[in-house]
Order: structure tokens, then C-alpha cells, then sequence
């Protein structure tokens, strides 16, 4: 079974981010970048299948700038086995990225696509529902836990109110939720060992798709910021003020 | 041209996200239908029609309608779809996973958890953990969207008279089978919905330790929820992690404790209306946030506020 993970380059979450005093943005000019979390675990579960012997190739995806090669690298140095880079100027919307990611699928004909659920810059939460949809395979989002059998996948699902399970037939996509793995750190030869493996260089050209926005940027503001607390002495203090200041106890 | 809200119901329950999302439809200032697609269909049209400021209710039927898998309905919702201008559900987990695929279908840009109506084409949206806001204003010609439940008020109901008709059929495709639903089980009110709300994050310890704070939860009728730390240490499950990544919520007062504040847990809770913070470290983040904090051993002090209410 071959899999493919795409994997996206984001601004590493422990970074505070920054809205640009003109309003266009976010400041990403020397920012440390990092590979999305959710991506991560993506990576991870597909290696583990791979050590399990049920997956015998795993191909790491990445569309954007010049720069997303090194976080193919990166999943290279997971153990993945060669990576796929489709170079666009800026990382393109959810929709795009779909139509994107199954051109490659058409090209590779792997029988499990794994994606992070979110990427933690737009937290959109739609490429791998759109990569289903346009597919037509079935979706196991959110996944908590992933069983292979036979022709089918079993996953758990985190949901709203706990958990829920459910099969699909392959081939699928399946995006990850945090408890899912944990991700490993990768190894000094996993490192040295990636940077022989191949990375194919695509554009959005080679599958005819078109990766103009659907959607304006009109502005980018900070969110409006609270009054500054109060220390307090003692729960009585706290709960005086809660009940007969505040009024929500 | 009328709006359509996707609506994610519980049989006669409406929760509290379809209920703000019919709020948020109600601001394009045009007719507002909703879709109800529940195996409980009388239930939950029922329910649905009595939503103030619903035109009308469209009952979906069918055997694909039991476990609500997004393969079975997105084809429902494309075939309602037809001659709306804007489709709306709430962004928690049923209307993530259902909308985009919806979208893509129909060729469109999905507009992620909105939290503001600008006018019909243009919408906020938080952007890295609710570090930015985005305001974006979409070219495609049907707008889909999900809306955060708790950036919009909830729409009455019962009181509206919405007329109910039947909907389209939804066909069980064979790709995908619902096998079983394990829903956490607690007499306490979900954290979505919930009025007050007591978190615990890594200093809790233990999950062990979440008792105390299900002792000061059950004297306010609280709901109980975590930071993500809490949930990666194993303490509670996943449902109880609030954040960018978990869920985000705004209750009239959020009580932290024992969370250092990373911006990841922030994302999901700073629009509440009062913040408490406890924590050992008075640099914690949280503080930041906080409109009252108390510094020292939480160990001490939640017992302490149990004590004193």
C-alpha cells in the first residue's frame, strides 16, 4: 500500500505572530517556520505503517514557495521516501490545495492520503474534506486511532461530544487529530539520509489547475485587546467580587 | 437570494451553534430556511420550525441519514443547495467535516468559523489561533460558510412558525459505514453552551486531580474543560480540550486553573466574558488575559473558593 501525507510550511507555533502595520498580513520575514503539528502526526502515522510493513512507500507532498523543500526534508527525515514539491508563489487557499493534492494522487494512485486536519495559520479545516470530495473516496477527519483491514480503514473519530467510529472502504483520506500519535524526533542518520532522497519538482501547470484566490484579503487587524487584570489576595476576595461586582456567580 | 442553514440537530434538541448560526444568517438580511438532517427528521423539523425568524424548514428523509456521514450528506445538502445564495452551518465538528465537502463539490471557497457579518459577500474571521483577525470578502457566486457558535447570538426558539416541507432523500452509499458513537457521559452542561466554565491544564498533575475541580464545578453548575497540555499528559480526553485545536468557547465567566496560558489555549477562550486565572508562577502568560488572577498552590485555593461560595 502506498501512502501520501502532504505536509505544509507554517509559522512555528510557538511564535507569536505579528499583523503588518499596513494590514496585509502577518509579518513572516524571519520567523521561524516550522512543519504544521497536525502534519506531523500525519507523517508519523505513515511512517509507523511503513515500519509495520503495511504500507511499502510513503510519499510526502508540499505546495508553496521554494522553501516548503525543506519542509519535505523534514519528512524525509522522518523516513519518508521521496517527496513531491508543487512550487507556487504563496501557499494557495484550501480549495486549490485540493485540487492540487489530487492531481498528485492521480499520478501516484496511493491507496491512503493522510493530512493534518488544520493548519495552524488559516485554521481552515478543509483540504482533506475537499480532497475527498473531489476524489469522490470516503473521509475519516479528526481521526484519534487508525485500524487497516482488509480493503477498508477503521477510524475513530474525535467528535463534539466524545468519540465515534467508523469504516471506509479504500482508497481514502483520512486527516489527523492530536491524539492520534506522538511524533518522533528525527534521527541524526534519518537527517543525513534525506538529503539523497529525491524531491520531484511540479507546478500547478503540470495539472492544469488554476491556483488564483477565490477569496479577497480586505484586511488583517489585531484583535482588540482586554483591560489590563487585578491581582487578588484570597479566594474570599475573588468570589465577593464575582458575585456581588461582577454579578456571575 | 435566501439563505440556507445546514443545520446540525440532536433530534427536538437544537444546539446552542445551529441556534447562533440562524443569528448569523439572519444578518445577510435575506429569507432564511433551514435543513434539517437528522434520522429523528419529525424531531428535529419540529424543533427547527419553531426557530424565530425561519422562513421555512426543509426535512431531509432516508436511510443515509443514520450516523450522519458526511458522504451520505453532502450530495443532500448540494441537491438543497439549489438557487441559495449562501450556505451556513455551525463550525463545530459535524459542520467541519460535512461543509468542505459540500464545497469542493460545488467548486467553491469554504469561509471557515466566521465571527462577524460584514455585509454578504464579506465576513471576519480569527487567523492564527485568533492572533489576526481576517476580514474576506469572497468572488465565488454561492458563499459557504461556517460559523463560531460563540461569536453570534443565539436565535429564539420555540416561538417561530416556520412551515415544513420535505427535503431531499439521502441515499447510504457504501464507501463509508458508522459503526458506534462513545459519548462522553456527564450530568454537568456542555462546554459549548455551558455559563461558567473551570479548565485545568498541566498543573492539575493528575487526572486524578480534575476532581477538585468537579467538586467547584458541581456548587456552579459549571462545565469542565482543559488545556491542550492537560489532554496531551493524559489526564481527561480530548473532548475537554478547549483551544485553537479543541473547542472555543466565551461563557460568562472562565475559571483557569493551573494553565500557563499558551496562545494555543488563549485562542479558544479570551472572548470570555470574565477570566479567572490561578497559577502557581505569576509570569504565567494567562495572567495576561486574566481580568482576576490569584497567585499560589491551586491545591490550596479552589478548595478555598469552595469554601467561601
Amino acid at each position: 500500500m502506498k501512502i501520501l501525507v502532504a505536509v505544509k510550511r507554517v509559522i512555528d507555533f510557538n511564535v507569536r505572530v505579528r499583523v503588518l502595520p499596513d494590514g496585509s498580513g502577518v509579518e513572516t520575514d524571519n520567523v521561524k517556520m516550522s512543519m504544521n503539528p497536525f502534519d506531523e502526526i500525519a507523517v508519523e502515522e505513515a511512517i509507523r505503517l511503513k515500519e509495520a510493513g503495511t504500507a511499502s512507500e510513503v510519499v510526502a507532498v508540499s505546495i508553496g514557495p521554494a522553501r516548503c523543500q525543506e519542509t519535505i526534508r523534514t519528512a524525509l527525515a522522518f523516513g519518508c521516501d521521496r517527496g513531491i514539491h508543487v512550487e507556487t508563489d504563496q501557499p494557495p487557499e484550501p480549495l486549490a490545495v485540493a485540487k492540487l493534492l489530487a492531481g498528485v494522487v492521480a499520478a501516484e494512485d496511493p491507496a491512503l492520503v493522510i493530512l493534518g486536519k488544520q493548519a495552524i495559520d488559516d485554521d481552515s479545516n478543509q483540504t482533506g474534506q475537499m480532497l475527498a470530495a473531489l476524489l469522490g473516496w470516503p473521509q475519516g477527519t479528526f481521526a484519534s486511532k487508525l485500524e487497516i483491514g482488509d480493503g477498508a480503514f477503521d477510524v475513530t473519530r474525535e467528535i463534539d461530544g466524545g468519540l465515534e467510529t467508523i469504516s471506509i472502504n479504500a482508497p481514502a483520506v483520512v486527516t489527523t487529530d492530536l491524539r492520534l500519535n506522538e511524533p518522533r524526533y528525527p534521527s541524526l542518520p534519518g537527517i543525513m539520509k534525506a538529503k539523497r532522497k529525491p524531491i520531484e519538482a511540479r507546478t500547478p501547470a503540470d495539472y492544469g489547475i488554476d491556483v488564483a484566490p477565490r477569496l479577497e484579503t480586505v484586511s488583517v487587524a489585531e484583535p482588540p485587546p482586554r483591560p489590563p487584570g487585578r491581582m487578588l489576595d484570597s479566594a474570599a476576595e475573588l468570589v465577593h467580587i464575582l458575585r456581588e461586582e461582577k454579578g456571575v456567580l | 437570494m435566501a439563505v440556507l442553514v445546514i443545520a446540525e440537530t440532536d433530534g427536538a434538541n437544537l444546539p446552542r451553534g445551529t441556534l447562533a448560526t440562524v443569528t448569523a444568517a439572519l444578518a445577510l438580511e435575506a429569507e432564511v430556511d433551514v435543513l434539517v438532517l437528522d434520522e429523528n427528521a419529525d424531531a428535529a423539523a419540529a424543533a427547527a420550525s419553531g426557530i424565530v425568524g425561519v422562513r421555512s424548514v426543509l426535512k431531509a428523509g432516508g436511510p443515509g441519514l443514520a450516523g450522519g456521514l458526511a458522504e451520505n450528506l453532502a450530495p443532500a445538502v448540494i441537491e438543497a443547495a439549489a438557487g441559495y445564495g449562501h450556505l451556513l452551518a455551525p463550525a463545530g465538528t459535524w459542520g467541519k467535516n460535512l461543509m468542505p465537502r459540500v464545497a469542493a463539490s460545488m467548486d467553491i471557497q469554504q469561509i471557515s468559523d466566521i465571527t462577524e457579518v460584514i455585509d454578504a459577500d464579506t465576513f471576519v474571521r480569527p487567523i492564527y489561533a485568533g492572533n489576526a483577525l481576517a476580514t474576506v470578502r469572497s468572488r465565488d457566486p454561492v458563499k459557504i460558510i461556517t460559523v463560531r457558535g460563540t461569536a453570534f447570538a443565539v436565535a429564539e426558539a420555540p416561538g417561530g412558525s416556520a412551515t415544513v416541507t420535505d427535503g431531499p432523500e439521502v441515499g447510504a452509499h457504501d464507501s463509508a459505514r458508522f459503526v458506534g458513537r462513545e459519548l462522553s457521559q456527564s450530568d454537568r452542561p456542555e462546554l459549548a453552551g455551558a455559563r461558567i466554565v473551570i479548565s485545568g491544564g498541566r498543573g492539575m498533575g493528575s487526572g486524578e486531580n480534575f476532581e477538585l475541580l468537579d467538586r467547584l464545578a458541581d456548587k456552579l453548575g459549571a462545565a469542565v474543560g482543559a488545556s491542550r497540555a492537560a489532554v496531551d499528559a493524559g489526564y481527561v480526553p480530548n473532548d475537554f480540550q478547549v483551544g485553537q485545536t479543541g473547542k472555543v468557547v466565551a461563557p460568562e465567566l472562565y475559571i483557569a486553573v493551573g494553565i500557563s496560558g499558551a496562545i494555543q489555549h488563549l485562542a479558544g477562550m479570551k472572548d470570555s466574558k470574565v477570566i479567572v486565572a490561578i497559577n502557581k508562577d505569576q509570569e504565567a502568560p494567562i495572567f495576561q488575559v486574566a481580568d482576576y488572577g490569584l497567585v499560589g498552590d491551586l491545591f490550596k485555593i479552589v478548595p478555598e473558593i469552595v469554601d467561601a461560595l
